[in-house]
Order: structure tokens, then C-alpha cells, then sequence
């Protein structure tokens, strides 16, 4: 069953707003998305019946609480294909779960000389823990390019890989380009190395089935609040026995066992590193967002999201002055599309649709790396979700136009 | 249900495009006395200035950078109002400059060109953009910013 946007924006409450006197039109997923009614009464239903500290009561409350917080570990492992829920850590975000890898396992066994390779279309998060943890541990970080097309350049990433690596960490989608990397063509060379491999997946686990196993990485990483879920949740898989191997990341309740003046054991599976009472609101209400992902089924997801992007593509390239970056082909991209608009600043264009109603990201995105390689101080951004419609692309295309007519105003003047 | 269309003509008056699209005073000195750069980390604009001062006269100016219309015509017209006069006199532009974005105060006649910008205050988040070179001169001049800022408060 394909998805039904009408239907699926009544369960949005925001979605009825308007924005500058117009509907909003929100192309800024990529970004953040919107919550469904469901997740939002979730949060509201913890706080009046459930409310109670996790793992460390008796009474009613605790346990109720508890086995909800639990329950959605359990659909979070399921939603990336995981075989247990021991081996997902609830994180704050996408972030902290890349540097909980890089603390917890970067320092125990990255020496002098090691190489961490990442590429050039990294979202900061994924690039500036490494840095830290190669000065902590004098490792050397090395980045593979990308071709013209916006896309991995593989025979680099081979190349770059070899004995001295120890970690290979890579986006599964780029939040900039949209372009998927084959992940599980990356898993056999870091296999072939013997280096760990981390997939942020903040972009990927939204809007695309996936599945760890397949995929053949050590680690997985993505954020509750960019798949219809609250901020302040981050999820992170490690592949069974790795968590047991790492050292603990944060010290304090929740992750011990036992403790004595001298020293303390740790709990054990991803209780090790949750320390402190979690957010257990946001955790309980991310499962109503996997739900309603669940309910509409990601292959749906994936080809809803196949259709727009490949629609937008083509009107903002038809409509004259706009070039879009990455790969065109749908295949092999998702529904984040950075454009520019000749002549025209992406701040001044942001500014300008903003007055339309028309919600869209621009800037370097977390990737100065890319906008770098890309010989671009900052890109417009559109991203699509479940939600959207091929007449808010159409809005987009028109308010561009407008942006279009202000500028050109004096160059059509100079220009004779 | 009438809405009204969104007038950009006015926040993007055509003596800003032209700024924008001709910068006067681009590129660097050859022999600065002053200098300084500076970006807005969260958008990437960057400016870079040189200046060339002779007692307290600032007698040649030169920018260069990337950025939106607003960041980068604030920097021409800046360089255009400022070169020749006093250090003092770019002080009190700095200051009517700035009442102008930050205050919404009327635009005083002394701007000259730079009164262009008053519909930037109507956009909080790109007022930034159009302070960010006078920040850089500021910093390249080394005007004390909460000196600085006491005076504009007591205007």
C-alpha cells in the first residue's frame, strides 16, 4: 500500500500552521522532522500515568516505566534489522553516539600511527570526534574524495584502507548530497583490514529499510528526532560482544554493578553505558514514532520519498538558473537536495521562500569538508519526509522564481 | 481571503545588488597597516580587510570575502563611506550603523549609501550578516566593543 500523504498530514498537527501568512510548507527533514500526534500524546501519557525512575523500583510505577523504556529498545533493534536489544545504547543523539565509539573504543585501542579513515562528505559529527581521539591517541586520520557525481570515489577508499587502519567510519546517506554509500561493499574492505566500522546513520535509518546485519558494519548510529521522534534521543548499535569489549564511557548510576571505595564492576550489556537516570519520556515516545514507521512500512517509506525527490530534481532543474548536487539518479540518492540558484547567496534565497511559508535549510550543513570539495560557501537545501507533497515542491519552484526576479533585477540591467 | 505579496524589492533595493554584484574596494593592500578577518561560523559568510592608515586618516581600504548580498554590499559600501575619513569618523558611522539595524533607528543622513540596509532590520537573523565587516573593522582598528557598545546605548 503506497503512502497516503493527505491522510498522514492529519496526524500532524503542525502541519495546519501557517507560516508568513501562508500554509508552512516544511522541506527541512533533513534537519529535524515533525511529530506525529501519536508521538506527542505519548510524551503526555508517560508524564500523567507512567512517571516513575527506571530500573531501580519495586513499586508499580517503576516497573511499568521500565518496561516501556525497555520496549522500545527492543523496536529500535527491530527497525535496523538487529538481532537483539542488548545491543542497543540509548544515547542523546547521533553525536554522542559517534563519540561514545571514539572515547570508549577509540582510546583503548587506537595507538601512534594508526589510521582512522573517513571521507570527504562526513557531517561534523562524524569527523570531529575522530579528530579529538587521534590527538588523545597520535592516530592519523585519512578522508576518501568523492567524483563528479556527488558520489564515493571507492578505488580512493580502497586504496586507503589497508594494514594501519583501525577505523573506518562513514555515513550511510549524505545529509548534503543524499548520496547512499554502499555500506556493505565498504564492510568487506574494513573486514579485509580488520578495522571496526562505524555507519552514521542519522540520514539513512529515517527513510530507508535497513538492516545491520546485511549491511555487515560494527556499529550503527542515527537520532530519534529526525524519524518523527523527540530530541534528545540517539540510538546506537554495536554488534554482539563489542559493547562487552568497550571500556565504559560516562561513569555514574544505572552502569554499575558493584561499588567499593577502591573501584567498581560494571552492569552489564548496554546498561554500561546509560549512566545516570536516561530520558525516559523521549525514549517511551520514540516508540510511538517507530511505530507509526513500522505501520507504514519503510520500502513505503523509501518509495514515497523516491517519487518527490526525483519530482523536485526535475521541476528546480526545469525552472532555469538551478543546479542540483548529487547524484540524480533515485537509486542511489535519498530526499536531501542541495541546489544553488545562479547569482543568488543561499541566505538571500532562504530568506526570501521563508516569506512564502517555505521551511528550507541553508548553509554548510555540518560539512565544511564537502562544501569545500564542492567550491561552495553554503548550499539551499530541500528534504523531503512522509509528509510531503509535489505541490510543496511546486511552491518551492515558485517562490525560487521570485528570488529569481529580485535579483535579476540589476544584472539583466548590467549585463547589456 | 487577500494576502499580501511578500515585498523583497525593498529589503533588496538595487543599490545593494549592485554592491553585490560590483564590490568596490575588492581585494587586498599590498602593505596594510590594519587588518583583520572574520566569519559567521553558523552561515560561512567571511570577510577579510586591509587598511592602510596615515595618522588617524584611514587612506586606503580593500576587502575580500564570500557571503550573502547583505554580508558582502555591507562591506563595499562600508569600505566606500569610511576610506578617507578619520578613525573617529568611522567610529560614529560604526555606531549610526548599527543604532540603524539594531534599534530600527531612522537612518541618519551621515550613512550615506549604507541607509540601504534599514530593511535588513526587519529580518533578525540576517542582521548578523550585515554587521559582520563592521565587527572585522572594529576588530582590525581595535575599537573596544564594550566601550563601544556603552556609547551606542547612550545615544
Amino acid at each position: 500500500m503506497s503512502i497516503d500523504t493527505a491522510r498522514i498530514r492529519e496526524d500532524f498537527p503542525i502541519l495546519s500552521r501557517e507560516v508568513n501568512g501562508r500554509p508552512l510548507v516544511y522541506l527541512d527533514n533533513a534537519a529535524t522532522t515533525q511529530k506525529p500526534r501519536a508521538v506527542i500524546d505519548a510524551l503526555k501519557h508517560y508524564y500523567e500515568t507512567q512517571n516513575a525512575n527506571i530500573h531501580r523500583g519495586i513499586h508499580t510505577l517503576a516497573v511499568e516505566a521500565t518496561e516501556a523504556y525497555e520496549g522500545v529498545r527492543e523496536k529500535a533493534a527491530q527497525h535496523i534489522g538487529a538481532a537483539s536489544a542488548e545491543d542497543i545504547v540509548f544515547t542523546r543523539n547521533t553525536t554522542e553516539s559517534i563519540n561514545l565509539v571514539a572515547r570508549a573504543w577509540g582510546d583503548a585501542n587506537l595507538r601512534e600511527g594508526d589510521e582512522i579513515v573517513l571521507t570527504l562528505m562526513e557531517h561534523h559529527s562524524n569527523i570531529v570526534p575522530w579528530q579529538l581521539v587521534a590527538q588523545r591517541t597520535g592516530a592519523v586520520l585519512r578522508y576518501a574524495g568523492i567524483d563528479a557525481d556527488g558520489r564515493l570515489d571507492l578505488d580512493a577508499l580502497r586504496s586507503l584502507i589497508g594494514e594501519r587502519t583501525k577505523v573506518v567510519s562513514v555515513t550511510h546517506m549524505s545529509n548534503v548530497l543524499g548520496t547512499i554509500n554502499p555500506i556493505a561493499e565498504i564492510a568487506g574492505m574494513a573486514r579485509k583490514a580488520g578495522a571496526l566500522l562505524l555507519v552514521d546513520g542519522a540520514q539513512s535509518a529515517p527513510h530507508l529499510p535497513v538492516d545491520v546485519e546485511a549491511l555487515g558494519c560494527d556499529v550503527f548510529a542515527f537520532s530519534a528526532h529526525k524519524m518523527l521522534g523527540p530530541t534528545g534521543v540517539g540510538v546506537l548499535w554495536a554488534r554482539p560482544g563489542l559493547l562487552a569489549e568497550m571500556e565504559p564511557f560516562l561513569g555514574g548510576g544505572e552502569m554499575i554493578s558493584i561499588v567499593k571505595p577502591e573501584g567498581s564492576t560494571w552492569a552489564d550489556g548496554p546498561h554500561k553505558f546509560e549512566a545516570g537516570t536516561p530520558n525516559i519520556a523521549d525514549v517511551i515516545a520514540f516508540g510511538s514514532a517507530l511505530d507509526y514507521l513500522a505501520d507504514l512500512g519503510m520500502t513505503e517509506v523509501r518509495e514515497h520519498e523516491k517519487r518527490i525527490t526525483a519530482y523536485a530534481i526535475e521541476a528546480l532543474e526545469a525552472s532555469g538558473g538551478i543546479t542540483v548536487h548529487g547524484p540524480h539518479d533515485v537509486e542511489v540518492r535519498g530526499g536531501a537536495v542541495s541546489f544553488e540558484v545562479d547569482g543568488v547567496h543561499p541566505h538571500d534565497i532562504s530568506t526570501i521562500v521563508d516569506a512564502y511559508g517555505v521551511a528550507i535549510r541553508a548553509g554548510h550543513h555540518c560539512a565544511q569538508l564537502l562544501m569545500r570539495h564542492l567550491e561552495v560557501p553554503a548550499t539551499n537545501r530541500a528534504s523531503f519526509y512522509i509528509y510531503n507533497e509535489e505541490r510543496e515542491v511546486d511552491a518551492l519552484v515558485a517562490a525560487l522564481d521570485e528570488a529569481k526576479r529580485v535579483f535579476g533585477r540589476v544584472e539583466s540591467r548590467t549585463a547589456v | 481571503m487577500s494576502r499580501a505579496e511578500p515585498q523583497f524589492d525593498e529589503l533588496y533595493r538595487e543599490v545593494i545588488l549592485d554592491h553585490y554584484r560590483r564590490p568596490r574596494n575588492a581585494g587586498t593592500l599590498e602593505a596594510p597597516t590594519h587588518q583583520a578577518e572574520g566569519a559567521n561560523p553558523v552561515c560561512g559568510d567571511e570577510i577579510e580587510l586591509h587598511l592602510a592608515v596615515e595618522g588617524d586618516v584611514i587612506c586606503e581600504m580593500a576587502f575580500r570575502g564570500q557571503g550573502c548580498s547583505i554580508s558582502q554590499s555591507s562591506a563595499s559600501m562600508m569600505t566606500e563611506r569610511v576610506c578617507g575619513g578619520t578613525i573617529d569618523e568611522a567610529r560614529r558611522v560604526m555606531r549610526l550603523f548599527e543604532a540603524q539595524l539594531v534599534d530600527a533607528a531612522e537612518p541618519d543622513p551621515a550613512l550615506g549609501d549604507l541607509e540601504a540596509l534599514q530593511g535588513v532590520a526587519q529580518f533578525p537573523v540576517r542582521v548578523k550578516c550585515a554587521l559582520l565587516c563592521w565587527k572585522v573593522l572594529r576588530e582590525a582598528l581595535n575599537i573596544d566593543e564594550t566601550e563601544h557598545a556603552r556609547t551606542s546605548q547612550g545615544d
